[in-house]
């Protein structure tokens, strides 16, 4: 089952998943020519943003233990969604910055050192950038594997952070953060439970 | 339909919810059409000076976002999850330091006040705010009827619980049912009224209907929704959200952009409606009534009492 997909799968290009990942901001685009994002358009963009990033943080954790215990190997990929959530992220900052506290740079100062949560979702953006900066070969090869391998769990961090960022700004307790921070704890505790028991 | 207004009105009387919401075309068609008697059937109100003149947002924007956790905590969920709930028959439960308690029809409540347009700002804790036509009238009037003892100091009130048909109170997302208070200078203000509808049509559910609070210099949530119990009390009673954070939500809750929410500023909002690149506004203190109400609070810290 696992060989029959990845062997499927050699036939996906990364390429592919920056297309299919760059499709629900051009649909967003769409909604809000279209007027569909409702009477608050600037709330739904941020916070869809903002969700989708941090689906693709989850989706870029869950590879490691998918192809653990499933086989299924889609690590090729990983780039990409990593890639594509910071896209995401940036956008939504973007977004907050803009159109939502609009560049007053007194309040938004005020906001990133006061308020837990943007402090909580901007320190996950910047711990993104590295990331960012070095998802590349030249990046792997300058820094070796192994450097770039411990870099890289940063990403732990990072996903940890937007589902606080999340589960901090909405008001009493709706599933949904709930959710997304459980599921980001558990995909790091794949990753330090199994070195632990080394 | 083109009774004038005898304190006997009933849902029944309402412009059925087709005729508003189809009422850009009908208003387009309205020479051609035949039903422009029904669908002109507004709530009669008399104009008040404590109105703002700003520009009202528009009656889509009004009842397609609302905080009305009853229903759901997305801002769409109320105007989808609302379709089910009847607020006819209705009656209020006034009870504690009254002169004369008891269970009060809404029509008969109806039949002792005049009904006033009162267009006011409303400011969301959550930094967004909207200009709202509110039809209603001064509390104090409620009040006065049924006699305040002396030694009522606050007013407590609670929105109707009813999970069959309120699907979010089938979740523990809040201790329902939803309650408010009020000290009872705030509530005998002039500004302070029972709101049973907006734009002269009867409050559509997902705004709380039929009847519901309207306190404008303090955040939202205050003006508790689909009310079934007022009490006058000697102590200053629960209320829901600070119930669940007190930290972060105090009994006053004035509108203050001098006192942060502990996890985001108060000093500006959106107003809702004014699409992408709406400019964000500094908020007033007292969300603009301060003449009005700052006198209310002379010598209190509103540091301290948030």
């Amino acid at each position: 089952m696992d060989v029959a997909i990845n062997t499927a799968l050699r036939r996906v290009p990364p390429l592919a998943i920056y297309i299919v990942g760059v499709m629900p901001l051009a649909w967003l685009v769409w909604l809000l020519v279209d007027g569909q994002l409702g009477v608050d358009p600037v709330k739904r963009i941020e916070h869809q943003l903002g969700e989708w990033a941090l689906q693709l943080l989850v989706a870029g954790l869950v590879i490691a233990p998918l192809r653990r215990y499933t086989g299924i190997n889609l690590v090729r990929y990983r780039r990409a969604i990593g890639l594509l959530a910071f896209f995401y992220v940036s956008l939504h900052l973007a977004t907050w910055l803009v159109l939502d506290i609009q560049l007053r740079w007194a309040e938004i100062w005020a906001d990133i050192v006061k308020r837990p949560y943007i402090t909580a979702g901007f320190v996950a953006f910047v711990a993104m950038i590295p990331l960012a900066v070095t998802s590349n070969n030249a990046s792997i090869r300058r820094l070796g594997p192994k450097a770039w391998q411990q870099l890289h769990r940063l990403t732990y961090f990072a996903a940890i952070a937007g589902a606080v960022h999340y589960l901090w700004l909405v008001k009493a307790w709706p599933p949904e953060p709930i959710i997304y921070l459980i599921l980001v704890i558990l995909l790091v505790l794949t990753r330090i439970l199994p070195r632990a028991a080394r | 339909m083109t009774k004038g207004f005898n304190g006997k009105l009933g849902w029944a009387d309402v412009t059925p919810k087709a005729h508003w919401i189809n009422r850009r075309g009908l208003i387009a068609g309205a020479g051609a059409m035949m039903v422009a008697g029904t669908a002109g059937a507004k709530i009669p109100t008399v104009p008040s000076a404590f109105s703002t003149d700003e520009a009202p947002n528009t009656f889509e924007e009004i009842t397609t976002y609302n905080n009305f956790y009853e229903f759901g905590t997305a801002k769409e969920d109320p105007a989808r999850n609302s379709g089910a709930f009847k607020p006819d028959p209705w009656s209020i439960e006034i009870d504690g330091l009254v002169d004369k308690p008891g269970s009060y029809d809404l029509a008969d409540i109806l039949g002792g006040v005049t009904l006033e347009e009162r267009i006011y700002r409303f400011r969301c804790v959550e930094a967004w705010s909207m200009v709202i036509p509110w039809v209603g009238f001064e509390l104090a009037t409620l009040l006065n009827r049924v006699g305040v003892q002396p030694s009522a100091k606050y007013v407590a009130f609670e929105t109707i619980v009813r999970p069959e048909e309120m699907p979010g109170q089938r979740r523990e997302l809040l201790e329902w049912p939803y309650r408010e208070g009020l000290r009872l200078d705030e509530a005998m203000h002039p500004l302070t009224i029972m709101a049973t509808g907006l734009y002269g049509e009867a409050m559509p559910n997902q705004n709380g209907a039929p009847i519901r609070l309207v306190v404008p210099w303090k955040y939202g949530f205050k003006s508790i929704k689909s009310i079934v119990r007022i009490s006058l009390m000697d102590r200053m009673p629960p209320t829901t959200w600070n119930m669940l954070n007190a930290r972060e939500y105090g009994f006053y809750s004035n509108v203050n952009p001098n006192v942060d929410h502990p996890r985001w500023s108060q000093a500006s909002e959106r107003r809702v409606g004014g699409g992408l690149f709406a400019k964000r506004i500094d908020t007033p203190m007292f969300n603009g009534y301060g003449e009005q109400v700052a006198g209310l609070y002379t010598g209190q810290d509103l540091t301290k009492d948030y």
